[in-house]
Formats: structure tokens, C-alpha cells, sequence
């Protein structure tokens, strides 16, 4: 969509944009279900926009925008199934008495509007299929289900235009190879279908969370993107826990957003921010969202586990009434599922805050052992505060100047070597 | 970005008049639209002014007043907090909203402050929060975060 910088400078275009990617999705989903072709519905989507691009700035918005965008595309779609019709044909050798564009063709586009959320739900899947690679399918993700422009897709990864171009392009080539069928995955391989969708929805978060720069509007966009795509699959998929999980999360995180960076752009650590920053709006969004989680069967996954330390904090007043006892539970029961050094060094540190930290140096010290974190500055960095804190500076003097070493990040490391700085003159 | 859709009052909505069965209905699917879109964040109806109260400030001085408050069409009767992309997508939506009112009536959008909106606004409470950090930094407890 190169039309895209033209879309911010006319009402009318802008309002088109707003009505695209009010619709889109659903369109997408709809020609799918017709051509059974998610390729080719996304391109024929594509044609109805440009086409509301061309006329709605000569002859005025129609009364029902929606509905004019969705009738164009499909005119194209039937076309394109009178077209396929037509060569099954002719390549036919016993030929049909039937009269050719007279028959209307299989109606299953007819559905009633209702359906829409289960061809979206279906679209869903086919676009987060884990036979896609994780990059292909966040892109197709942001193109099919949230309207993105390839160019607004780039921007927010930080890559080419063109790179992004070919994923797209490769990965409809390779759902159109594979014939993913249009449907919601039966049990067996329902929580690896949905998973894939989770992770898909959760990695846009991260994107655009991390970035801590906050130059560019299109990151802080990836979080509200994906904060939308995880509360309509809630919608969709309400008896799936780990979607409410995810949701969860990501409302308990989004409510940190404005309390956790300085105006001069640096990181303000969790446990430093002023709560009366955060959204208390999406903490209470989040908390219902974990309620609901858990009130589904079965054990916690490792979302709702997430969500539920993230709920730790949130409900703490301060930051010294947060109940680490039970964080330290959480992340037992998250170790469990996803055994993970790094889970393990979180787990070390609220060991730490509940119960001293003489008992979260030996964790730490068994997962250094462990030497799967040899390069992860994190480490030394946990170390030597828990270090400084039991009063043994030049050991915690070591990991400081360590840790240093290890990141990547120049304040970062300007502020461990400070910290280094300070536990050298008080081992003196 | 978040805007706050406020329905603006009228003599129906004044008078108590409750909405028909209707509109209701209507404005149920309405609002179940907005949640399956992922827009709604929150929304309320308002009771009419007359059970409503103001509190005037001038200077040090505080003042009670009791509903019904005039200028009707200054009162909110509603109002829901969505999430757009664009002003122009609530709009949109606003434009699918049924007819809230038997008679002529308004509904009004205005965005939300962001964090980001307050740009220098921030400073100083945050700078000396940043100078606390540089002091306290911790790395592990951005893991939690």
C-alpha cells in the first residue's frame, strides 16, 4: 500500500484507512472461506481498497462504507470462481449441458453475517500455521488480520520494505502449496494450533514493548495491535485459558507503559516506577482477564502463570507490600512448564525478596553452575547485588565489573561499572 | 490511541425516561461489536443530572450543588473509552452506533491523553525518580518487568 503516506494527508483517505482496517479482516476472511485461497482473498481485498481509493474521493463516501468494501471484493471473488468454473470446463471433456454464468456458484459465501467471527477465527489459524516460520507469520498476521500496509509492517520490525515484501509473498505461496484446509483444528491438534496463534500475538507485543526508544510510532502501535488481536480471539476462543492468560498479560503489562520510561527516554525499573502512573483501567481489564483464566479447567499455562506474577505487582499498593512469597509459588509452577535458566535467574531474585538474600545466591550460584547463562550479563548483575547486599563487596565489586563486560547496552553498563565503582571503595 | 465517546444529553435522558426495548437490544449488539473488534475498553450509562452533584472550586472555597443541573446539552448521558487506531475509525464507529435518542441529540469523541502527550510535563517528578536509579539500578528486577 504505497498509498499509505497520501492516507495521512486527505479526511477522506484517512477515512478510508479507518474503514479498511475496520473491514479487512473480516473481508480476507470471507473470500477465504469462498476461494479457499488466503492468497489471492488478500489480494482481492487489496483491489477493493484501491478501488474505494479511486472512486470515494469523486463520488463521496457510501452510506455503509463496510458494505461497500465487502461487496466489491466479492464481485471479484465470484468472478474468480466463474473464471475457475469456466476452465474446469473447457479442460472437461464430457461437457455439461448447464448454462455457463448463469449458475451461481457453491454459496458458502452467503453465511450469515454471525459467521464471521468463525471464518475470522479460521483465517486466524491458517496465518499462524506453524508450518509458517514465526517471522512469516507475524507478518501475514499484521497484513491479513490487522490491515497493516507492507510498508507500516516493515517499519515496525525495522527491516526493508522488500524484505517483508517476500515473506508475505513466500508464505502465501507456501499455504497455497500445502492446502491448510479452512477450519478450526480439531482437539488433538488444537492446543499446538493455538499456541502458535499465541505466540504469534505475543511476539508483536514484545516488539513493539521493548523497544525502548519509543522514537518511532509504529512500535507503541504493535502493542495496542496485538492488546486487540488477543482480546478478539478471547472473544473467539473464550473456553481457551491461555488466551485469557495471554490477554491478561498483556493488559497488566500495557498498564505499566507510561510509568516505565523517563521523559529523557531511560528505563524506569519496576519495582522504581510510580503506580500512579499506571492504567489502572487495564490492571483492572487484566485482572478479569486472569480471573477468567483460571476459572477455565485445568492447570495453568505458562501465560496465565506470567499474568499472574505481573498480577503480583499490580495489585501491590507499593512496592514493598508485593506479596513475593507468592510470586516465588508462580514461578515454581512457570519452571515446572518451561524450564528455563532465565525463568530460573527471575525465580533466584524473588527467592531473594521473599525470604533474603543469602537463599537467592545460592540459586543463583547452582544456576551459574549450570553455565547456560555464561554470556547473559543478567547473571553477574544478580549476583553481585545479592552479593552487596550481604555486605560482600569485593566479590560483589567482580560481577558488577563482569556483568559490564556483558552487555550490550552503554548506559547499562555505565551504571554497573558505577555500581562496581562503589562496592570497590566500600570493600576498602 | 484511546478516546472517550461521550452520548450527550437530552430531555428524554433528563426526564429519566428509560431507552425502549428497541434500543436496547440495539445498542447491546452494538456493544457487543465493539468487544468482538477488540475497541471497547469500558462503557456506563449515566443516571440523569438530578441525582447528580457539583462541586464548585474558587480558590480555597468548596461548594455543593444538587442536580438537575441546565444546559442540557452540555450533560453526558453515556459514554464508553474505546481503542482506535484513528480519530477517523471512531468516527466510524460512532457512525454505526443506533440513534441513542428519540430526538436530535449528539455524541461527542475526544481523545485521551497519552504518556507521550505530556512530553515535558513529566520531567521533573521522573528525573529525580531517574536519579534514584542510577543510584539503585538493578538489572534483575527489569526481568520482572
Amino acid at each position: 500500500m504505497a498509498q499509505n503516506q497520501a492516507m495521512t494527508e486527505s479526511p477522506i483517505q484517512r477515512t478510508i484507512e479507518a474503514v479498511w482496517r475496520m473491514e479487512s479482516a473480516k473481508i480476507i476472511a470471507r473470500l477465504t472461506r469462498m476461494l479457499r485461497q488466503v492468497g489471492l482473498a488478500e489480494e482481492f481485498a487489496q483491489d477493493a481498497l484501491v478501488s474505494a481509493l479511486e472512486q470515494w474521493p469523486r463520488a463521496g463516501i457510501p452510506d455503509n462504507p463496510a458494505a461497500w468494501l465487502m461487496t466489491t471484493a466479492r464481485n471479484r471473488a465470484l468472478d474468480e470462481l466463474r473464471r475457475r468454473k469456466l476452465l474446469e470446463r473447457h479442460s472437461d471433456a464430457i461437457a455439461y449441458e448447464a448454462p455457463i454464468g448463469r449458475t451461481a456458484p457453491a454459496q458458502p459465501d452467503m453465511a450469515a453475517d454471525d459467521d464471521i467471527g468463525d471464518d475470522l477465527l479460521r483465517l486466524m489459524f491458517i496465518v499462524c500455521h506453524p508450518m509458517l516460520a514465526t517471522e512469516a507469520r507475524t507478518a501475514l498476521t499484521l497484513r491479513t488480520l490487522a490491515g497493516l500496509s507492507t510498508a507500516e509492517i516493515a517499519r515496525a520490525f525495522l527491516v526493508p520494505e522488500p524484505t517483508i515484501a517476500q515473506r508475505i509473498v513466500r508464505a502465501k505461496r507456501t499455504l497455497s502449496e500445502a492446502h491448510v484446509p479452512f477450519e478450526v483444528p480439531r482437539e488433538a491438534e488444537r492446543t499446538a494450533r493455538v499456541a502458535s496463534i499465541l505466540e504469534v500475538i505475543y511476539l508483536l507485543f514484545n516488539e513493539g514493548y521493548a523497544a525502548t526508544g519509543g522514537a518511532d510510532w509504529m512500535r507503541p502501535a504493535l502493542c495496542e495491535e496485538a492488546l486487540r488481536l488477543g482480546r478478539i480471539l478471547a472473544q473467539l476462543l473464550p473456553r481457551e485459558a491461555e488466551v485469557h492468560g495471554l490477554v491478561a498479560l498483556m493488559e497488566i503489562q500495557s498498564s505499566r507503559i507510561g510509568a516505565r520510561t523517563a521523559a529523557n527516554g531511560e528505563p524506569v525499573l519496576l519495582l522504581e516506577q510510580n503506580r500512579g502512573r499506571w492504567n489502572h483501567l487495564l490492571i483492572r481489564r487484566g485482572l478479569d482477564a486472569l480471573e477468567r483464566a483460571e476459572q477455565l479447567d485445568g492447570p495453568s499455562g505458562p501465560y496465565t502463570l506470567q499474568a499472574a506474577i505481573a498480577a503480583c505487582h499490580a495489585r501491590a499498593a507499593r512496592a514493598v507490600d508485593t506479596d513475593w512469597a507468592q510470586i516465588v509459588a508462580l514461578y515454581d509452577a512457570l519452571l515446572q512448564l518451561q524450564p528455563s535458566p532465565v525463568v530460573a535467574l527471575n525465580r533466584a531474585v524473588a527467592v531473594a525478596m521473599a525470604y533474603g538474600p543469602a537463599q537467592g545466591l545460592q540459586i543463583v550460584d547452582a544456576i551459574a553452575t549450570g553455565n547456560q547463562l555464561a554470556h547473559y550479563h543478567l547473571l553477574p548483575s544478580v549476583r553481585g547485588d545479592l552479593l552487596e547486599k550481604l555486605g560482600r563487596f569485593a566479590e560483589a565489586r567482580v560481577e558488577f565489573s563482569r556483568a559490564a563486560g556483558l552487555t550490550h547496552n552503554a548506559r547499562e553498563r555505565t551504571l554497573l561499572l558505577g555500581r562496581a565503582a562503589a562496592c570497590g571503595s566500600a570493600a576498602q | 490511541m484511546k478516546v472517550m465517546v461521550m452520548v450527550k444529553a437530552t430531555p428524554t435522558s433528563e426526564a429519566g425516561i428509560m431507552p425502549s426495548e428497541a434500543l436496547l437490544t440495539a445498542m447491546g449488539r452494538f456493544n457487543e461489536e465493539l468487544v468482538k473488534a477488540g475497541v471497547m475498553l469500558a462503557g456506563e450509562g449515566l443516571h440523569p443530572s438530578r441525582r447528580g452533584k457539583r462541586v464548585r472550586f474558587n480558590g480555597a472555597q468548596r461548594t455543593v450543588t444538587d442536580g438537575p443541573f441546565t444546559e442540557t446539552k452540555e450533560l453526558v448521558a453515556g459514554f464508553w473509552l474505546w481503542q482506535v487506531k484513528s480519530i477517523e475509525e471512531a468516527i466510524e464507529w460512532v457512525k454505526r452506533c443506533p440513534n441513542p435518542m428519540p430526538e436530535e441529540s449528539e455524541i461527542e469523541i475526544r481523545p485521551l491523553f497519552e504518556a507521550a502527550d505530556f512530553g515535558a510535563e513529566f520531567t521533573p517528578e521522573l528525573q529525580s525518580r531517574d536519579a534514584q536509579l542510577r543510584n539503585r539500578i538493578d538489572g534483575a528486577k527489569s526481568g520482572h518487568d
